[in-house]
């Protein structure tokens, strides 16, 4: 079989698939170092506070617990003196797990019981005794909001927003308004791959740790501060990751406790949360957002006014792009937007997929909708009515935005363009039919990035970078890009991943390691052909080959093998062979990618985005008010695919995230203790198999040289903006009823 | 999961003469769950599953008797259940999901103990987890607590389908205790938690459930298992109703109705059925029958949709019944 | 490992192969698997019946393995994912899994493609609401149903055309 180099925007397989499949993917809980403790965390019942006793003699009794750690006995670590902060850079003081007696929330873990079985952990865990003093809390959001409040530090990552015309005046005079206050309720994470670090003590003394991270760097990073260690003591290592959705972009508390374990009895030490226990870290912060709109009789947008606040503890100041969404994308002369975080008694709230746009592009599509509606409009025509070539906020050009194509292919694809306006006039039986849509967009990033590229002496070739596969498909692009990049079939490449000792790789987030590990990889690629060209060239021993066909400026690689792109096939050379004449058994190069590379424009001249229109059919049953989302239709425009297999993959999962937003989830916020008490699986919903349809995800063409080196934008993000105002619109167009807090569940 | 002893006994004399803190094994689909969660921490655990009990077989009377360890799955593909009792099998396929209905029991669902968040969560205050340390679930996060049944101590509802259809066939069940055999009709089997919600039902210390009896009873296609939830399969239902008519000219004769997710128990008003019995089936009739059955409904802080969607879930599932159209549990539309 | 509380003996037979261990009896048959066995295959995704990531095949039936103790199943047939594959063969699920991109992060998959197996005998494979609903029990927080129902017909169909095959 000839083997032929795959090239980027193939559906190629995920190359990490075999090992996913047949089991054999080790994701962090599942290396079993010889000798390893189990850890178990003892949470917090209450949500300020302080911790006055702990009576542990109970759990200690039970056979194979070797220590109960708490603030009492633990070690000493760097991270209670000096205030880390981590790559997120969220302002405020972190929380340092196991730091004092005090409480700041509900779950806080105030024990670790490391024992040598995990049944042995999990019972004295049972046993443990603390009591507290109770302090006043609040953990109530409504509550929160009189204390709403813009931190004077804000997050790197923060736009803030930027008014134009005069919002007030231009909404009082607009003959047609609609205003609203839309809400979102909390949610939760939940990557089925629970959090969890195992520490690995090495003879040499030093710390192999895996853990469930985008950012094994990062982590790194974080460890290396927390134990004063050096880098070349800590090893950390994601090869795999259970998904993750946001809630891997900080280093979780298992992951400090498993070392802090390990560094205290000198052993390896793996800890795992329970489900129950992945509701006691980061979640997605609930949001208000007040919005007025105007316009005029024709539809045109005169006024946006959006007002915005999610909430944050009090340790940390949280903060998410909220409020810019609709100012960005809708031109509209006049506009405004504040923007406020409101503190409680609860961990921090923190980037959940789409972090921002999820919340705030789908909830202002939600008042678009109305808006539409009030203008007596179809939604559709009232987006491309008021569609803005430019970003309407910075009043920037953009890189691109094939919006209205994909509003279009989408649109036909639906059939969206027979839909009746009126709400309320499609039915089958007893169900209500409607259709809805929306328009989504989220940020085109791309941060500096580096990858090897390494031909060893059997021909392989091998990449590594350390960057994360969170089910992103990264292995995957990486492998086709590098195939591509160096003409050598995708079979005889190794991609390494998911390891702090490789070359530098920002977290895995916010959908831009496909275009950022991309170009890098792409440039090591070419700069290993060019040393392998220029190698070949400078040894002798080339030349009896090369006379016999091959003259060294028509020579290709290609497929994994050099050969003359005019002559006879069989004059060709393998890798391996190629290598051998060189007389290295390795040659090997570095690059790192970076804004401005290849034409990039930076982001200070032009504003990048993805774009999308959603298109949605709901049943609902007229009298019982049932949903049934039984037709989705993407279309995206996100510059070039590499992958459409896996990036069509990314986007209905996202979309089926979207779908749990408009209509399943929600974390019940008990504020009297300040626990989220549906903290599991049956009664936190996600949607099962049984409310998803086939979706039709499409991508249009979008060619977009300025924003990153491959022409990529990423794809990880976009499914979830837009889609559940879909949704919402959708039972509106259904039902005639209006709701303007998601999710919208059974009875409401 | 605290340490237990283990034993698995092949007869059910030496099951029934158990020392105190002991729980039954059966599919452990529960009882697992609860014991990893901190909530039932016996000493000592007396797995069932070598007892033989779990026949399906035809009774004399032209019944069924279904045996405490059939499982969920045999039960609703057996094919005496699906010809005879096709609401019996409609409930159980709308409960769970396939891999837990493998394992569970018919007598492990009877004993089945409330989905409440606060009484799976022992740092929170629960009467029915920890008598006498009061109700977290009053006033707080509840949309998914009882509107029917409920006391001052406790508002849990008893969270089984398979239990609302068994309550609206009048199935009996068959314990075996110490002191020797006796039987109820599960409509009595539970219990309401009036001051003692600790007590889910009338089993007695070392009793145990041997087999479920269906009475003879047909409704033809005059029946169904109508089941709202959060999400369109598994998961537990908001508000469910069983309902089966024996329709002849299009009279209503029996008239069999019981409702799941609303009550502390599955929920059964012998006036709402008598109320349908010699009437032509309609909107106004069927609108009585959900007025008789929510009588006393009381809601809490987040469960007022229940109360709105119930009566609605009636009426369907009356509808249903009366033409003779079941509710699908696999395609999702309601007819 | 040290086994430091009152053991049970556990007899099973797993992937075919003999297994006799001593262990407490609150050790599940999941955490038997993991953590005592490396069979790693099988995942915990919560612990408590809820997600399905923990599905393995006792006796031929599909159940979630986090529930059973694995004490109480003396001499069951435990087929997990490792043991799915025959002689380095890939079973056609896992091949259909991988042809329709029915995963990302793969930490549902081997649960989801034991269940699948388990449909496939029950026969519950009728129309794709039948097949959704009896997946129902598999929960992925990727999303990857589309594509799960996909890899599930592509075995139908293989199965079909193969019957099809014989009969000719
Ligand atoms: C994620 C999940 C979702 C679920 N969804 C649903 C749903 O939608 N609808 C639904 O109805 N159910 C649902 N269930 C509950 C399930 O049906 C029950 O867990 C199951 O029926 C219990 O049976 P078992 O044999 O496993 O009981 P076990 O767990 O073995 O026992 C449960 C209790 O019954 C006692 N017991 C068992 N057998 C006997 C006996 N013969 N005599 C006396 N006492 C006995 C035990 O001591 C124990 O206290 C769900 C369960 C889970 C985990
Ligand atoms: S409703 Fe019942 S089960 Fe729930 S907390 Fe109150 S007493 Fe406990
Ligand atoms: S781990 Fe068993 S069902 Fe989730
Ligand atoms: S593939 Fe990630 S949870 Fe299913």
């Amino acid at each position: 079989m000839t083997l032929h180099s795959a090239k980027i925007g193939q559906p190629v397989s995920r190359i990490d698939g075999l090992a996913k499949v047949t089991g054999q993917a080790r994701y962090a809980a599942e290396p079993h170092p010889a000798g390893m403790l189990y850890g178990f965390i003892v949470n917090s019942p209450i949500a300020r506070g302080r911790i006055e006793t702990i009576r542990d003699e109970a759990a200690r009794a039970v056979p194979g617990v070797v220590e109960i750690m708490t603030h009492l006995n633990r070690p000493h670590s760097a991270l209670f003196e000096k205030s880390y902060m981590d790559g997120l850079g969220v302002p405020g003081s972190p929380y340092r797990p196991l730091h004092d007696a005090e409480i700041s929330f509900n779950g806080q873990p105030v024990a670790v019981v490391l024992a040598e079985t995990f049944e042995a952990a999990r019972e004295a865990a049972m046993l443990l005794e603390v009591d507290y003093e109770r302090w006043p809390h609040n953990a109530d959001f409504e509550a929160s909001l009189h204390q709403k409040y813009m931190p004077s530090k804000t997050r790197s990552n923060y736009v803030p927003p930027k008014s134009r015309g005069n919002a007030a005046e231009a909404y009082a005079l607009s003959p047609i308004k609609i205003e609203g206050r839309y809400h979102l309720a909390p949610e939760h994470h939940n990557p089925m791959e629970m959090h969890a670090t195992t520490v690995i003590a090495e003879d040499d003394g030093t710390f192999t740790v895996w853990d469930k991270t985008q950012g094994p760097q990062a982590v790194q990073a974080y460890l290396t501060s927390a134990l004063s260690l050096s880098k070349d003591q800590v090893r950390v290592r994601n090869p795999y990751v259970g998904g993750a959705f946001g809630s891997g972009l900080r280093a979780q508390h298992n992951v400090f406790l498993a070392a802090l374990g390990a560094k205290m009895l000198k052993r390896s030490v793996r800890i795992t949360l329970t489900r129950q226990q992945m509701f006691t870290h980061v979640f997605r912060p609930e949001a208000v957002m007040n919005i007025a709109l105007g316009a005029q009789p024709d539809g045109t947008l005169q006024s946006m006014i959006v007002d915005g606040v999610t909430d944050t503890s009090r340790f940390e100041h949280n903060m998410e792009n909220l409020v810019i969404w609709g100012l960005i994308n809708y031109k509209c002369p006049n506009a405004t937007a504040d923007y406020k975080v409101a503190p409680r008694d609860t961990y921090t709230s923190s980037d959940m997929r789409a972090p921002g746009a999820a919340t705030g592009v789908n909830l202002f599509e939600m008042a678009v909708d109305e808006m539409a509606y009030a203008c007596n409009m179809d939604p559709l025509a009232f987006r491309l009515h008021n569609y803005s070539d430019i970003d309407a906020m910075h009043d920037m050009p953009l890189t691109s935005k094939a919006l209205k194509e994909a509003m279009h292919e989408g649109a036909e694809r639906f059939g969206w363009y027979n839909r009746p306006i009126a709400p309320k006039s499609m039915r089958d039986g007893k169900e209500l039919i409607g259709w809805g849509m929306a328009t989504g967009i989220w940020d085109a990033m791309f941060s500096p990035t580096s990858a090897r590229a390494t031909l060893i002496a059997d021909g392989r070739l091998h990449i590594a970078t350390a960057a994360s596969d969170i089910g992103t498909g990264t292995y995957t692009i990486l492998a086709q890009t590098a195939s591509e990049a160096f003409g050598i079939p995708i079979e005889m490449i190794d991609i390494e991943l998911g390891d702090s000792t490789l070359p530098e790789c920002p977290t895995e987030g916010g959908s831009w390691t496909a275009a950022s590990a991309g170009a890098a990889v792409w440039l090591a690629c070419q700069s290993l052909r060019e040393k392998l060209f220029k190698t070949l060239g400078k040894s002798g021993n080339i030349s009896a080959w090369l006379t016999a066909g091959l003259s060294n400026n028509t020579t290709v690689l290609q497929d994994g093998f050099l050969q003359d792109k005019d002559a006879d096939e069989n004059l060709r050379l393998s890798l391996s062979e190629a290598l051998s004449l060189t007389g290295q058994d390795r040659l090997e190069v570095e690059e790192t990618a970076k804004p401005g590379l290849r034409g990039t424009i930076s982001q200070m001249r032009k504003a990048r985005f993805t774009h999308s229109a959603v298109f949605c059919e709901v049943r609902v049953d007229e009298e019982l008010g049932i949903v049934r989302v039984t037709r989705l239709v993407n279309a995206v425009a996100a510059g070039r695919i590499m992958n459409p297999k896996t990036a069509a993959s990314q986007v209905r999962g996202a979309m089926v995230m979207a779908t749990g937003m408009a209509l399943h989830e929600e974390s019940l916020m008990d504020e009297r203790v300040g626990r989220f008490m549906n903290h599991n699986f049956a009664e936190y919903h996600i949607p099962a198999h049984a409310d998803i349809p086939d979706m039709d995800v499409l991508f249009v063409e979008e060619k977009d040289r300025e924003v990153s080196p491959l022409g990529v934008k990423g794809v990880g993000e976009i499914g979830m903006c837009g889609t559940a105002a879909a949704i919402a619109n959708a039972i509106f167009h259904a039902t005639g009823q209006r709701h303007r807090s998601l999710p919208i569940t059974p009875g409401n | 999961m605290r340490q237990f002893s283990y034993s698995r006994p092949d007869t059910l004399d030496t099951a029934c003469h158990t020392p105190d803190h002991t729980r039954y094994l059966a599919g452990g689909t529960n009882l697992i769950d609860l014991m990893k969660s901190d909530v039932e921490r016996p000493e000592h655990v007396v797995d069932l599953s070598a007892l033989s009990m779990s026949q399906i077989e035809e009774r004399p009377d032209g019944g069924l008797r279904l045996g405490a360890l059939a499982t969920n799955a045999d039960t609703a593909a057996h094919p005496l259940v699906t010809e005879r009792y096709p609401l019996l099998a409609s409930a159980i396929l709308a409960g769970a999901s396939p891999q837990i209905r493998n394992r569970a029991t018919n007598g492990g669902n009877l004993n089945q103990r409330t989905r409440c968040h606060y009484f799976y969560d022992p740092d929170m205050a629960c009467n029915k987890r920890s008598p006498g340390t009061g109700c977290s679930a009053k006033g707080g996060r509840n949309r998914i607590m009882a509107i029917l049944g409920t006391s001052d101590a406790c508002i849990a509802t008893f969270p089984s389908d398979m239990c609302v259809a068994l309550a609206a066939l009048n199935a009996t069940v068959h314990l075996t205790g110490p002191e020797g055999e006796r039987s109820v009709p599960l409509r009595d089997y539970h219990r309401l938690p009036e001051d003692t919600p600790w007590q889910d039902n009338i089993l007695r210390t070392g009793e145990i459930v041997t087999s479920i009896d269906l009475p003879p009873l047909s409704f033809g296609s005059h029946h169904t298992y109508l089941k709202i939830r959060d999400r369109l399969s598994f998961a537990f239902a908001i508000v469910s109703v069983a309902a089966g008519l024996q329709m002849e000219n299009n009279t209503i004769g029996k008239a069999c109705i019981a409702m799941g997710g609303v009550g502390t128990k599955p929920w059964c008003v012998p006036e709402a059925e008598a109320l349908l019995e010699g009437k032509t089936p309609s909107p106004s009739l069927f609108r009585d029958a959900a007025e008789c059955l929510l009588q006393g409904a009381v809601t809490d802080r987040d469960n007022a949709a229940k109360l709105k969607l119930a009566p609605r879930v009636i009426i369907r599932a009356l509808s249903q019944a009366a033409a003779g159209t079941p509710q699908s549990q696999t395609q999702k539309t309601i007819f | 490992m040290t086994d430091v509380s009152v053991t049970s003996p556990c007899r099973l037979r797993i992937n075919g192969e003999p297994c006799t261990i001593d262990i407490p009896p609150s050790v599940t048959l999941l955490d038997l698997l993991r953590e005592r066995l490396d069979l790693t295959g099988t995942k915990k995704g919560c612990d408590h019946g809820q997600c399905g990531a923990c599905t393995v095949l006792v006796n031929g039936k599909r159940v979630k393995s986090c529930l059973i103790l694995a004490v109480s199943i003396p001499d069951a047939e435990v087929t997990t994912i490792e043991g799915l594959s025959r002689d380095g063969q890939m079973h056609p699920m896992q091949q259909a899994f991988l042809d329709q991109d029915a995963f990302q992060c793969g930490y549902c998959t081997p649960g989801q493609i034991m269940s699948a197996v388990a449909l496939m005998e029950e026969g519950h494979v009728h129309t794709r609401e039948e097949i959704r609903e009896f997946m129902s029990g598999n929960l992925c927080r990727c999303g990857a149903y589309n594509g799960i129902l996909d890899a599930i017909e592509q075995v139908i169909a293989q199965q079909q055309q193969d019957r099809a095959g014989e009969a000719a």
